[in-house]
């Protein structure tokens, strides 16, 4: 098999977990205005400041315009033909598995992630989200003799509204962009998770979140808040069943990281891509930021994205705290007509903050796979120091690997480093892979895995399995 | 009750261009003016140059006619002839350009470029409006001994200096142009030279830009550059001093087995504020560009590097470098680069790099542990950063007028 028909066979792959659930939901008349604000907010039964709260946000959206400076192209979703709700039928409380709806289960059990094997994995929680509401979670007890709350953000919202009060929207405001002021008008559901003063979460928490009904947009909110000295390594992942039209996604995720606390957020982000031209597949326009607040904070993110159709993401860090550190490991593989446009922004305030990114393209068919970062040295950050890196592979000639990096620097003491290239697979390599007795297939599959090892090596255990199952579907059955 | 109307920067430029409709303009440039925004910092391309200072000047054309004494301003022991421009105007009494074999110098041909697509407001305002207009013409298979050496001169107060040279290296010729930007007093003048260089086939044009202005002086600088096959264009962009300069440099290969090479410094000070924007064309297979950017920053200086690299879908066998790397020497000093790489095609080389930071610590104290002083050690430093693109300035005499200058600013060792 030459790379040519390895090639090939990538790109005429079709969509391995694309099936769809039968479960009725109830849901909310297509379109978007106050009324449906207060309907969500009602069905939720959120307090007052929270409606408020929400209406002022999409006053907010209404006087904003759509973002256009990404790389990318498609056509603007129409807002008004969303339907902004849609629960599961059965919302009653699960005690145990066995009360779960069978079709979930068996959705479940095609994903490779059943509860059951889950709970005997040990130490992952899973809270596992179904359109917009939450329908199981385990190892809650566990959690809870430490003081974590770790729970969908509709029961943060009965159980500790001070906590979500407190800390949402303050890192990624209302006004911060279109999608981050629409989300916070319709948010219907997400995660949210406390690790308190001094703990450090046993196990990796673990929500797999799944769109599941047809024309339904998923407005996800995370929030993750760890207190001083604390550490959680936080995990999401997704996928969705094939569609001919296009979901829109918009979450936002805020963390939050005080003195001495570290949280690792994990993605693997699997959406429909789309078919072959580029029809339907999963818009995702999402908003990811966490602060190093404290001294000595740390946030770390890791994501490795293989699906949606468009994807617009820049998980950020704000190094506020003294020594603070942020990093961002990526691995993005765009294939057909998949366009990416992401990256991060790394915002040095504090002294000594430093900051790595590792960012690793993979485009191949017709996509373009474009990194966009930014890394701003405040003149109060005195000695900080960034370490970037940007690599894009090539697959095929007709796909396109792009590098926007903006470095603004206004502080002498800065250390800042940034290097990209762009190549294909070299002949070389090959060659030198075919001498050793390897197969053309296996060659290839080696080079690209080694090329995004350095990312896939900061995953937990559990989900680096489930990457690596991904970055073969995306590229190719011997591949990973 | 007297209506109160606000006359724009914008409206301004107009009013400047319908005052002064006889001057050489491209028709073109003149329709597109209106509709173009002033640039500021909401347009990509311009986000870290503030133009604002520029819209509060009152523009004019140069009055009268001075005579500056330009023997400073050539270059020792180099063996050229020169052209000079003062506020604008070309100056046949003041140029030396006898026996100038295999070059032709025409200052009255019109601009034909009705199909060119402006940018930004500033580049149309060049065309809209041509204080000086040059033609140069390079014989095809020729060689040329001598350097060609246009200097730019500021005399006056609020002059809108825009001279539009356009130079044509024919094919397999071979040429060696300096061009200088200077001022005689200090002037708030604003000079928005375009240049337009057609490579020819196999031809090899080289430019050494040495800009040397005044902290008060506005300098802006489009430069397009087209290389045919087997062309190989060289550029090094020195920046030792100016208030506010922008340079644009937009390199587009015709054929294959083209190179390009850009090299330049920038070493702001005071208040000053440098902007080199690149961008580099590979529109066709097997062409190379390399690319050198070095600037070292001090008291409040602004410094501004944004450089791209497209590559077509069809440009396989494409070899792109790109490099910036950026010294503060002050607190206040500040640096935004941008190196972009947007790449269509599969089969490419193509990387860039760019640091930012300060002195080498530990390099000084080693330097000093060998008993050089802090201010020796840290000049042997600076020359070690800068020398790398001085290097690249292939003839002496251009290296040592630019490297005397350099001793002068106290960056260089003597």
């Amino acid at each position: 098999m030459t790379s040519d028909d390895i090639i090939d066979e990538i790109t005429n792959r079709e969509y391995e977990f694309g099936f769809t659930t039968n479960i009725e939901s109830d849901k909310a008349p297509a379109g978007l205005n106050e009324d449906i604000i207060r309907l969500i907010s009602a069905k939720k039964n959120e307090p007052e400041w929270l409606l408020q709260w929400r209406l002022e946000a999409f006053a907010i959206w209404q006087k904003m315009t759509e973002p256009n400076w990404a790389h990318v192209s498609y056509v603007k979703p129409d807002f008004q033909a969303i339907s902004y709700y849609a629960a599961p039928k059965k919302k009653a409380k699960l005690n145990s598995l066995d009360e779960l709806d069978p079709e979930l289960r068996k959705t479940m059990d095609k994903l490779g992630i059943s509860l059951e094997e889950q709970k005997r994995l040990h130490g992952v929680a899973v809270d596992f989200v179904m359109d917009s509401v939450s329908v199981a979670t385990s190892f809650k007890e566990k959690l809870g003799e430490l003081g974590i709350i770790f729970c969908s953000m509709s029961e943060a919202i009965q159980e500790h509204p001070d906590l979500v009060k407190k800390y949402l929207g303050t890192v990624v405001p209302r006004t911060d962009n279109f999608y981050a002021a629409l989300n916070s008008a319709v948010f219907t559901d997400g995660s949210f998770c406390y690790i308190p003063k001094g703990v450090k979460c046993p196990m990796e928490l673990s929500t797999y979140f799944r769109i599941n009904e047809g024309g339904t947009g998923q407005f996800e909110r995370t929030l993750v808040v760890a207190d001083e000295e604390s550490y959680v390594s936080y995990l999401e992942g997704c996928t969705a069943p094939q569609r001919d039209e296009n979901q829109l996604h918009a979450a936002v995720v805020e963390l939050i990281s005080m003195r001495d606390a570290e949280i690792k957020y994990s993605t693997v982000q699997n959406w429909y891509p789309g078919d072959k031209e580029g029809k339907g597949g999963v818009f995702n326009f999402v908003t990811k930021r966490g602060l190093c607040d404290g001294d000595r904070s740390k946030i770390s993110w890791t994501q490795v994205e293989t699906g949606s159709a468009i994807t617009w993401k820049y998980p950020s860090c704000i190094l506020k705290g003294d020594h603070s550190v942020g990093e961002f490991y990526s691995v993005a593989v765009t294939n057909n007509m998949q366009q990416a446009d992401t990256g991060t922004k790394m915002l040095h305030i504090g002294r000594n903050t430093k900051s790595t990114i590792i960012s690793k393209g993979i485009s191949a068919g017709n996509s373009q796979n474009s990194y966009r970062g930014l890394v701003h040295i405040n003149k109060s950050a005195q000695n900080a120091r960034n370490f970037s890196q940007c690599d894009s592979l090539l697959m095929s000639d007709t796909c396109g690997a792009h590098t926007f990096p903006y470095i603004e620097i206004k502080n002498k003491t800065a250390k800042v480093e940034h290097e990209a290239t762009t190549s294909k697979i070299g002949e070389d390599q090959i060659f030198y892979c075919l001498q050793r007795g390897l197969d053309e297939e296996q060659a290839i599959s080696m080079i690209v895995n080694g090329y995004a090892k350095e990312v896939l090596n900061k995953l937990p255990m559990e989900f680096a399995v489930e990457a690596q199952k991904l970055l073969a579907i995306s590229l190719e059955g011997s591949v990973g | 009750m007297e209506a109160t109307v606000t006359i724009t920067a914008k409206d301004k430029f107009l009013a400047l261009v319908e005052q002064h409709e006889k001057l050489p303009h491209v028709v073109g440039a003149r329709k597109v003016l209106s509709q173009l925004d002033m640039p500021n910092t909401r347009m990509e391309d311009w986000r870290y140059t503030r133009t604002g200072k520029i819209g509060t000047e009152d523009w004019k054309m140069a009055t009268s006619k001075t005579n500056p004494d330009i023997s400073s301003f050539l270059i020792p022991g180099l063996e050229a002839k020169h052209l000079v421009i003062v506020d604008g105007q070309y100056r046949e009494d003041l140029s030396e350009l006898k026996n100038l074999v295999g070059i032709s110098i025409e200052t009255t041909t019109l601009v034909n470029d009705e199909q060119h697509q402006y940018q930004h407001f500033f580049e149309a305002l060049g065309a809209a409006l041509i204080t000086t207009r040059i033609q140069v013409d390079i014989a095809p298979h020729v060689e040329i001994k001598d350097k060609l050496h246009i200097i730019h001169v500021t005399t006056e107060h609020q002059v809108l200096s825009q001279p539009y040279i356009t130079i044509d290296a024919g094919k397999s010729s071979k040429a060696h142009f300096v061009e200088s930007f200077v001022s005689i007093g200090e002037h708030h003048a604003f000079t928005n030279r375009t240049l337009r260089i057609q490579v020819a086939e196999n031809a090899s044009f080289t430019l050494d830009k040495i800009q040397s202005e005044t902290d008060a002086h506005y300098l802006m600088n489009e430069d397009r550059i087209h290389v045919a096959g087997d062309g190989r264009f060289t550029i090094n962009t020195l920046t030792i001093d100016g208030g506010w300069v922008r340079n644009n440099l937009h390199i587009s290969f015709g054929g294959q087995n083209a190179e390009a090479n850009l090299h330049g410094i920038y070493l702001p000070r005071k208040k000053q504020h440098i902007d080199n924007h690149t961008l580099v064309d590979h529109r066709v297979p097997h062409c190379n560009s390399n690319e050198l950017y070095k600037g070292l920053l001090n008291d409040h200086a602004t410094g501004v590097f944004n450089g791209k690299v497209y590559v077509q879908p069809n440009a396989q066998k494409t070899n792109a470098f790109q490099s910036n790397a950026n010294i503060l020497l002050s607190d206040d000093a500040q640096m935004n680069t941008k190196p972009e790489l947007e790449i269509y095609a599969d089969d490419v080389k193509c990387s860039h790099g760019t640091t930012t930071g300060q002195l080498d610590e530990d390099a000084l104290f080693y330097l000093k542990a060998r008993g050089l002083g802090e201010e020796s050690a840290r000049r042997l430093l600076t020359s070690a950063f800068i020398n790398d693109v001085l290097d690249k300035v292939e003839n002496d005499n251009i290296r040592n007028y630019v490297v005397s200058q350099l001793i002068t600013r106290e960056l260089l060792i003597a």
